[in-house]
């Protein structure tokens, strides 16, 4: 009797820890870890950044969270490991030094397709734009005719504003600096009518300037930037999770699940909401996570917009609109395919 | 005025006719250096002035955030350095694990300045247990793990405590290694020779961030994985392995001035290549090459910020790091930061130009022609 209930139990067990089993290596060295690790910038406001006290914040950041979040039920057992632009992929395909690259890397074919490397999907629409002076009357980048226009030198910045003003018949004069503080403070003393550079740099240098408010970004965008964290080829199933981590992020917020009302969700909620819950179906399990993996995500880290607003929008110093970033049915483009 | 001064000038003359002479010989002696005079002059006058200015009189002292440095006419916003401190210091090592460090700090300036005042007796205990207990303690106390300390991963080691132990490992370990190297090169044996003359000539022909970048990320390709080291220490290794090769040229130099007669003497009175060259030939190629093994030991320190492009957080990236954070950016904190890192850098390294000068009029014996750096 009692060896028949240990059997029983034994058996129950390896049932249980069957189904949480993935058949992602990555996962399973990750869970072995304790922790994840996580290749963030060398700091940039509001997508990875170390404050004061060393603690790392940003877009880039919470999405890591998010992942541990879903893996060990904690956003901290991140480890993070800065990287510069030069070394970023090298250090996550043959260096092998984390299993996450998330920072504000530009999506290109050539990137996707020759490196070695899978993003998982975007989690900002960025592109370049133009900060101009309030008092110049320019309003969007077709005023800008016969501007001189500051920039970084070396970066693809100048090429698309070459490229840009040459198609549209426009005049222009590049000066351009080896320092991108340099290149702000010619524009910040008059000695040019704009600077350029991302748009979400361009929010970041306006703090950087004497007087922020006299200066205006301009709406328009002349290249296409899309942002997103990318992982190794060599493992599908991981590659699933991480995709599908950025997925529930944005379908918690299409779906109105954020951090204050998914607990009182969890008894009451429609067929969508229970299935991203976790309620309904097998969906964690499938990814080798347990069945409230988002409950998970969003309770410690919250759905896409809350951690967009905390670190870059309405909630932070840059006070970035969501513009492009919206969700699609608010004529953004963040769109996530269903869970079901 | 004391009597030494009186002593040398003549009594009775006016201190204005011995200033007008000292202004005659030494600044307006031909009219070329009254040009040159005039134009430093000028120069100083229109560039010191605004930085001044900018750094101290018009600068921002205190300060809970970005709004204190910001409106026109502020100048440099030290607050930011100030807010950075604990960063600037200890990287991003867990605050309440920072005795740590400053034990460690502590310690290591004990046994250095030991070391360096000669009046101080037992040099050489002070020196082995600067070679062997110090890195020991320094190992276990900053990555933990051992006596119940919790582990700090290497990757939270950062600020001035990772530039000085890089510099410093760089420093401690290049210099036996240089010194073999060098002896290698000038061997007779061929093997030993060339080993040596490829090692030297292949690292001194690549740039520190390739060796770096290689250490970093293409060296975990070459070992099994079960084999894996932390990615501080393989940068250690790749950085001092980059400096020895330098050191080796260094000393090679000194060698080559060491007269045949000395080793030939040596051997007459019947000493073998060992002794003929720890006794007779180091000692007084070291000493030649004292001022070029402290310039390298000086560019050594400042090369060390290199290994943020491999994304460690030395003194300077923390610095950079900082001025991206959206509660300090203004338009002086990028500036505020660099002219920090560069008093700091000054510092050390001023620091040691002026010690291996103090070291070549005492232990050099106030050689003419050693030159001071």
């Amino acid at each position: 009797m009692k060896f028949g209930f240990t059997l029983a139990a034994l058996a129950l067990s390896l049932v249980s820890t069957a189904s949480a089993q993935s058949n992602s290596p990555t996962l399973e060295e990750v869970r072995k870890n304790g922790y994840l690790r996580c290749g963030v910038s060398d700091g940039l406001t509001g997508f990875s950044n170390p404050d004061a006290q060393g603690n790392w914040s940003g877009i880039d950041v919470d999405f890591c969270r998010a992942i541990a979040a879903a893996i060990f039920d904690d956003p901290n057992a991140v480890r993070y490991t800065s990287t510069t632009a030069k070394e970023r992929f090298t250090a996550l395909t043959q260096g092998r030094q984390f299993e996450v690259l998330s920072r504000n890397t530009t999506i290109t074919m050539q990137r996707d397709v020759s490196l070695g490397m899978d993003f998982v999907g975007v989690t900002y629409y960025d592109g370049q734009g133009f900060i101009v002076k309030n008092d110049s009357g320019v309003t969007s980048v077709d005023g800008l005719g016969g501007a001189t226009i500051c920039t970084q030198t070396g970066t693809t910045t100048e090429l698309n504003v070459a490229d840009y003003f040459g198609t549209h018949g426009m005049q222009y004069q590049i000066l351009a600096f080896d320092k991108e503080s340099e290149a702000l403070a010619a524009y910040d003393s008059g000695r040019c009518d704009a600077y350029t550079t991302d748009h979400s740099g361009l929010y970041a240098a306006r703090l950087e300037l004497s007087n922020a408010d006299d200066n205006i970004i301009l709406p328009e965008i002349i290249s296409k930037e899309p942002l997103g964290p990318a992982v190794r080829q060599d493992d599908p199933a991981w590659e699933d999770l991480v995709r599908w981590v950025l997925y529930a992020l944005i379908n918690a917020e299409e779906l109105g699940v954020t951090s204050q009302n998914v607990d009182s969700l969890m008894s009451a909620a429609n067929p969508e909401q229970r299935r991203l819950l976790g309620l309904e179906g097998d969906f964690g399990k499938s990814l080798g996570l347990t069945n409230d993996w988002v409950v998970r995500i969003v309770k410690k880290v919250g759905n896409y917009g809350e951690v967009f607003e905390r670190n870059v929008g309405q909630g932070s110093a840059l006070k970035i609109d969501r513009g492009r970033n919206a969700l699609w049915t608010n004529g953004g483009l963040q769109y996530a395919p269903p869970i079901r | 005025m004391s009597d030494a001064t009186l002593q040398r000038e003549p009594p009775g003359r006016p201190w204005r006719a011995v200033a007008f002479e000292w202004l005659r010989d030494n600044l307006f002696s031909s009219w070329t250096s009254a040009v040159l005079t005039l134009l430093s002059i000028a120069a100083l006058v229109t560039i010191i002035p605004p930085i001044l200015d900018w750094a101290i009189f018009h600068a921002v002292w205190s300060g809970e955030d970005r709004a204190a440095c910001l409106g026109p006419g502020k100048g440099a916003c030290w607050p930011f350095i100030a807010s950075r401190w604990g960063q600037i210091v200890y990287g991003f090592y867990d605050a309440v694990e920072r005795w740590r460090v400053d034990i460690v700090y502590v310690v290591g300036a004990i046994g250095l300045a030991w070391l360096m005042i000669p009046r101080l007796p037992v040099k050489l205990w002070v020196g082995i247990a600067m070679l062997t207990a110090f890195p020991a303690l320094v190992y276990v106390l900053l990555s933990g793990g051992m006596f119940g300390l919790p582990i700090v991963p290497s990757t939270k080691w950062g600020g001035l405590l990772l530039t000085l132990l890089i510099s410093l490992t760089g420093i401690v370990v290049s210099f036996p290694i240089g010194i073999l190297l060098a002896l290698g090169r000038r061997s007779t044996l061929p093997v030993i020779r060339i080993l040596c003359v490829c090692f030297i000539e292949f690292v001194r022909g690549v740039p520190l961030i390739t060796i770096l970048f290689m250490a970093s990320n293409l060296l975990p390709l070459f070992f099994p994985p079960e084999l894996t080291f932390d990615k501080l220490i393989r940068a250690l290794v790749a950085v001092s392995l980059f400096s020895a090769a330098y050191m080796a040229e260094v000393v090679r130099g000194g060698l080559q001035a060491i007269p045949k007669g000395q080793s030939e003497a040596a051997a007459a009175l019947g000493l073998g290549y060992w002794r003929t060259t720890a006794f007779i030939v180091l000692p007084q190629a070291l000493k030649i090459s004292l001022p070029s093994i402290v310039s390298s030991c000086i560019s050594l320190f400042k090369d060390t910020s290199l290994v943020s492009i491999i994304g460690f957080f030395d003194f300077l990236q923390v610095i950079k790091a900082g001025n991206s954070d959206p509660v300090w950016s203004t338009p002086n904190t990028a500036f505020t930061g660099y002219l920090f890192a560069a008093l700091v850098y000054w510092g050390f390294c001023f620091g040691m130009s002026r010690y291996s000068a103090y070291l070549e009029n005492t232990v050099g014996g106030g050689k003419v022609g050693a030159g001071r750096t």
